[in-house]
């Protein structure tokens, strides 16, 4: 069912995209005005989802035509309840994170801070333009705009910034040049770059070694771009060395939005029967998608550097997602999809937390924590909540994730995944709880004062409101995702499932 | 079963929750206040549960049902005979801990006081939590929340040996924990319901190979805080924390929630009947006896008080566990009256183990000759609950000792029988030198005077003790245990 060809669609890119042309140039006169308007951008867009998000439940899959130009010669944008909900948590997420952005930048990037936020700002109009796009090669244009300003913006931070971003860049790089393969073979075989359109041509042809070849080169490509392990090696040192706002910024959302490019290729472009049962890529991604969960895990409790923790954290966290996908069952991409938005919060928590600290201590070693609760209590309150919500304890957010995770494991008869998925979370709770008995229960290093109250030295509102808001978040996504289960996600899976 | 929609158990589970966040708030500034909080919600919260008491012994279960959790399984509370047996245990013993608390924490001017109440606070909201849940789900989250909330109070002297103590607890709560998840999952795949049902719901819908291994994840799972052996060592370790947690957590709120969690999954998830059906109850009954056993043991050698109670803690659970596990009438009921019993003679140990600390700073049985001169109101609430424990009336240990005996010879089981003697007579010997040497045995050093503890601690436990007393000679007094127990058992055994 089409609906009406909404603005919403085509505002929800060109806002953020003539903002950030429009950064430099007021930036000229009034250096404060980047903040401010990647803002401004970013709040428009996040209306905009939310508008395209309830036309979607409502009324039907929309289908916007660039130009007027029909598909599937024109390039259109799709908005189905998979994206139109992905669409809503980046830019929730991404508001949430700019607005907290301010006081780390101050600190940070002082001198550059009109060229970063115009940087930031198109680094979200690639992401958003990933997210909405109906048309494979779209899709590959501004995947590119997202990497190439990501790694702009990763390069810019301290110690080994230049060289993880340049490890970024190469191995980015390659991954993109594997999507554009794909996308190149299938339309030397259809003729058709319209996403929709391939769904409708490619079934035929599904015999051809070429369309595997094509798939296959999909699967790799985004597999790099994700950091699915063991590709994820530019992930550690990209996540740690970037400045704060960018760490925060990329970490809840850039591989996110690569794993939606995943599930749209393996559902939506290709059927799920073919992709994830004939080759055998569910059963692939799967145990790699295990690997990672383990991998990740173990790397992460031999840090002690938060930020590089929360990088191999993440790591582990791709491969739930991708553990969902490759179950091939409705149970399974439900829990990758709500983990999608979960881990976005989770993550976005605890690299604002990071943030903070950076900004309060300039440190970023666990071990010299100890009685930071007295300084900052209600930042280290959202950690707390965070963690526990990254080791799985209901009733927050975390902790529906994995139980979505493991019904669909244990309904597709995979009991290794089960016992994968549980041992995970106890690894993890080595790490999380780790942290929290350093910070809550070790003993401050000597002359703290029993109630601390002359050392409290908290983080600025700008700062401390959206980290609030996202710790909320957690508990409340947490008890509150049965509606979103019901109402979004079931409506988003693919026919047959 | 005639079901009423009540507000009143979220009130009861949610009251020391906003008692937990006001305690945050008012801090170290305000310590009048802070306490105030606390007894408030102890109040509040035992009032809001006894007040249950009428509906539930009328027949009538009162339920909450908050929000679905997950498609199929909703966040639900309902109290019914068994769960409320275990609220009024805790909420009750709650207030009485806060009075004992606020008496020992001022007394040795203990640090971070604030965080000790508000996770006070916050596991007794899990308590009532677990007491009231409607399914597995539930009472899983509860379940985790205790283990957190717990966590810092066993760490609390911030000692390396604390901290340890503390992660040793993690590990093994939570390792149990995921056992409990995956059994929950399972069920939940193959039976669409985790709901509590009297007699248990799993026949004929699970599959005939998992049910021994479910049964064995869960019931490990719950053991863990059940301190079945070999899963016990987190406890003596956790010995560590101060005595009011203990008393509290680690004689009745952490360590009934496993047995409560055990009995739980015995009486309504498997049920009797399937038990005997599948001859899945024999082994696990080995298995605690054994602990029952090894534990009275181990108690014996141990020199350092609290740990010897510890393990008599260990002794007794399992005690609570065989007599479910013997699925006749009297065994069931005499399991359910020791939950009950148990906590307040436990408690008043506990509470008199810290009361000697306090005073005399003595940790150690040997160092306890002639203490009865110096404080014989406390040594005479020591000597109440190890007359208890033991079994011998007038106590209330003597009434669900007596059941427990009936219902291993209900059962026909002579081997268990023989456990629950022998059990009592190690308690006697690990309990009774001390009270004998606190009375009949002169003090070393100058001679005591007497010097009783402070008011604030010395009030409560005599009040426990002297609980002990009235239900010993009338069980259903008050708090209606033994009707709530009959109830419950009825309930089971005639629905199942």
């Amino acid at each position: 069912m089409n609906a009406p060809q909404i603005p919403a669609a085509i505002l929800i890119i060109l806002i953020p995209l003539m903002t950030s042309y429009s950064i430099p140039l007021l930036g000229w006169r009034w250096r404060g005005a980047g903040y401010y308007l990647a803002l401004l951008a970013i709040g428009a867009s996040l209306v905009c989802s939310l508008i395209l998000l309830y036309t979607v439940l409502t009324v039907g899959t929309i289908h916007y035509h660039l130009g007027g130009w029909l598909p599937p010669w024109g390039i259109e944008y799709v908005i189905d309840p998979l994206n139109g909900f992905v669409g809503v948590v980046v830019c929730c997420l991404s508001f949430l994170v700019t607005l907290s952005s301010r006081a780390s930048v101050e600190k940070e990037l002082a001198d550059k801070k009109v060229r970063f936020y115009t940087i930031y700002l198109l680094l979200f109009t690639g992401l958003m333009g990933i997210t909405v796009t109906g048309d494979v090669f779209n899709l590959y244009v501004f995947l590119e705009i997202a990497s190439l300003t990501a790694y702009a913006l990763i390069a810019i931070g301290e110690d080994g910034a230049p060289l993880a971003a340049f490890n970024y860049i190469i191995m980015g790089t390659i991954g993109a040049c594997f999507y554009l393969l794909g996308v190149g073979y299938l339309y030397i075989m259809t003729g058709s770059l319209n996403i929709a359109d391939l769904a409708k041509l490619l079934p035929a042809l599904y015999g051809s070694k070429v369309v595997l070849v094509a798939l296959s080169f999909f699967l790799i490509g985004t597999a790099i771009k994700m950091g699915l392990f063991p590709l994820h090696v530019w992930l550690p040192d990209a996540y740690t060395y970037a400045p704060s706002a960018v760490s925060s910024f990329i970490a809840p959302l850039m591989t996110k939005v690569m794993a939606y490019i995943l599930i749209r290729v393996m559902i939506t472009v290709f059927e799920p029967s073919y992709s994830l049962k004939a080759v055998p890529a569910g059963t692939i991604l799967s145990w790699l998608a295990a690997a990672a969960i383990l991998a990740g895990s173990i790397l992460a409790i031999a840090q002690s550097d938060f930020k590089r923790m929360l990088a191999y954290s993440s790591v582990s966290q791709i491969g739930y997602i991708v553990l969902g996908v490759g179950l091939a069952n409705a149970t399974g991409l439900v829990g990758s999809l709500l983990h999608i938005l979960n881990h976005g919060f989770m993550k976005a928590c605890l690299f604002t937390v990071a943030a903070a600290l950076m900004l309060k201590t300039g440190g970023r070693n666990i071990y010299q924590l100890p009685g930071m609760h007295r300084r900052m209590p209600f930042t280290m309150a959202a950690l707390a909540i965070g963690a526990l919500s990254m080791v799985g304890v209901p009733p927050t957010c975390g902790f529906f994730s994995k139980w979505y995770l493991i019904l669909g494991a244990i309904e597709a008869g995979q009991w290794v995944f089960v016992g994968v998925i549980l041992l995970s979370s106890l690894l993890t709770a080595v790490y999380f709880m780790r942290m929290i008995e350093i910070i809550f229960l070790r003993p401050a290093p000597s002359g703290g004062n029993e109630s601390g109250e002359g050392v409290r030295d908290e983080i600025p509102l700008s700062m401390s409101v959206p980290l609030w808001i996202l710790a909320a978040g957690i508990l409340l996504l947490g008890l509150f995702n049965e509606r979103i289960v019901s109402g979004i996600l079931r409506l988003a899976l693919p026919a047959g499932y | 079963m005639e079901t009423i929609s009540s507000i009143k158990p979220l009130g009861a589970v949610l009251v020391s929750l906003i008692a937990a966040m006001l305690i945050l708030v008012t801090g170290d500034r305000h310590r009048n206040l802070r306490e105030t909080w606390t007894l408030l919600a102890a109040v509040i919260k035992f009032s809001l549960v006894f007040s249950l008491v009428g509906p539930v012994l009328e027949g009538r279960s009162v339920e909450t049902t908050l929000l679905t959790l997950v498609p199929g399984l909703k966040l639900q509370l309902r109290v019914d005979a068994f769960g409320l047996v275990f609220g009024l245990l805790a909420s009750g013993l709650w207030v009485l801990t806060s009075i004992y608390s606020v008496g020992y924490m001022r007394s040795l001017q203990e640090h971070a006081q604030t965080r000790y109440f508000f996770c006070f606070a916050l596991a007794l909201s899990a308590t009532m939590g677990i007491a009231f849940s409607a399914n597995l789900l539930t009472l899983y989250i509860f379940y985790e929340i205790l283990t957190l909330s717990t966590w810092p109070l066993v760490a609390h002297k911030e000692t390396p040996e604390a901290l340890a103590a503390g992660r040793k607890y993690l590990v093994y709560t939570l390792t149990s924990s995921t056992l409990i998840l995956f059994s929950a999952a399972a069920i939940f795949v193959q039976t669409g319901t985790l709901d509590f049902t009297p007699g248990g719901f799993l026949a004929g819908r699970v599959a005939e190979g998992m049910l021994p291994l479910l049964f064995a994840l869960l019931l490990f799972g719950f053991g863990v805080k059940a301190a079945i052996m070999p899963i016990h060592e987190w406890l003596p370790s956790a010995m560590i924390a101060p005595t009011p947690v203990s008393a509290l957590l680690h004689a009745v709120a952490v360590v009934k929630a496993g047995v409560f969690g055990c009995l739980r999954v015995i009486l309504y998830v498997f049920g009797p009947a399937l038990l005997i059906q599948k001859g899945l109850w024999f082994p696990f009954a080995l298995l605690v006896s054994f602990t029952i056993l090894a534990a009275g043991m181990i108690a014996l050698g141990e020199d350092n008080l609290k740990r010897r109670l510890a393990f008599s803690t260990i002794n007794s659970l399992s005690i609570i566990i065989l007599g479910a596990l013997l699925r006749s009438k009297s065994g069931i009921t005499g399991g359910i009256l020791h939950l009950a019993n148990h906590g307040f003679l436990k408690i008043t140990l506990f509470f008199c183990a810290g009361a000697i600390y306090v005073k005399t700073h003595k940790e150690l049985v040997s160092q306890l000759d002639g203490i009865g001169k110096q404080m014989p109101l406390t040594m005479a609430a020591f000597t109440i609950g190890a007359m208890g424990l033991a079994g011998i009336p007038p106590i209330n240990g003597f009434i669900s000792k007596w059941y427990l005996c009936l219902g291993a010879l209900e059962a026909h089981e002579m081997i268990f029988l023989v456990v629950f003697l022998l059990s009592a007579l190690l308690d006697v010997a690990f309990l009774f030198p001390i009270v004998y040497n606190a009375f009949f045995k002169d003090a070393r050093g100058k001679p005591p005077h007497f010097d009783e503890a402070p008011r604030a601690m010395l009030v409560p436990l005599m009040i426990t003790a002297l609980v002990s007393v009235i239900l010993g000679i009338y069980p259903d007094a008050f708090l209606r245990f033994f009707s709530l127990a009959a109830m419950a058992v009825q309930n089971i055994l005639g629905g199942g």
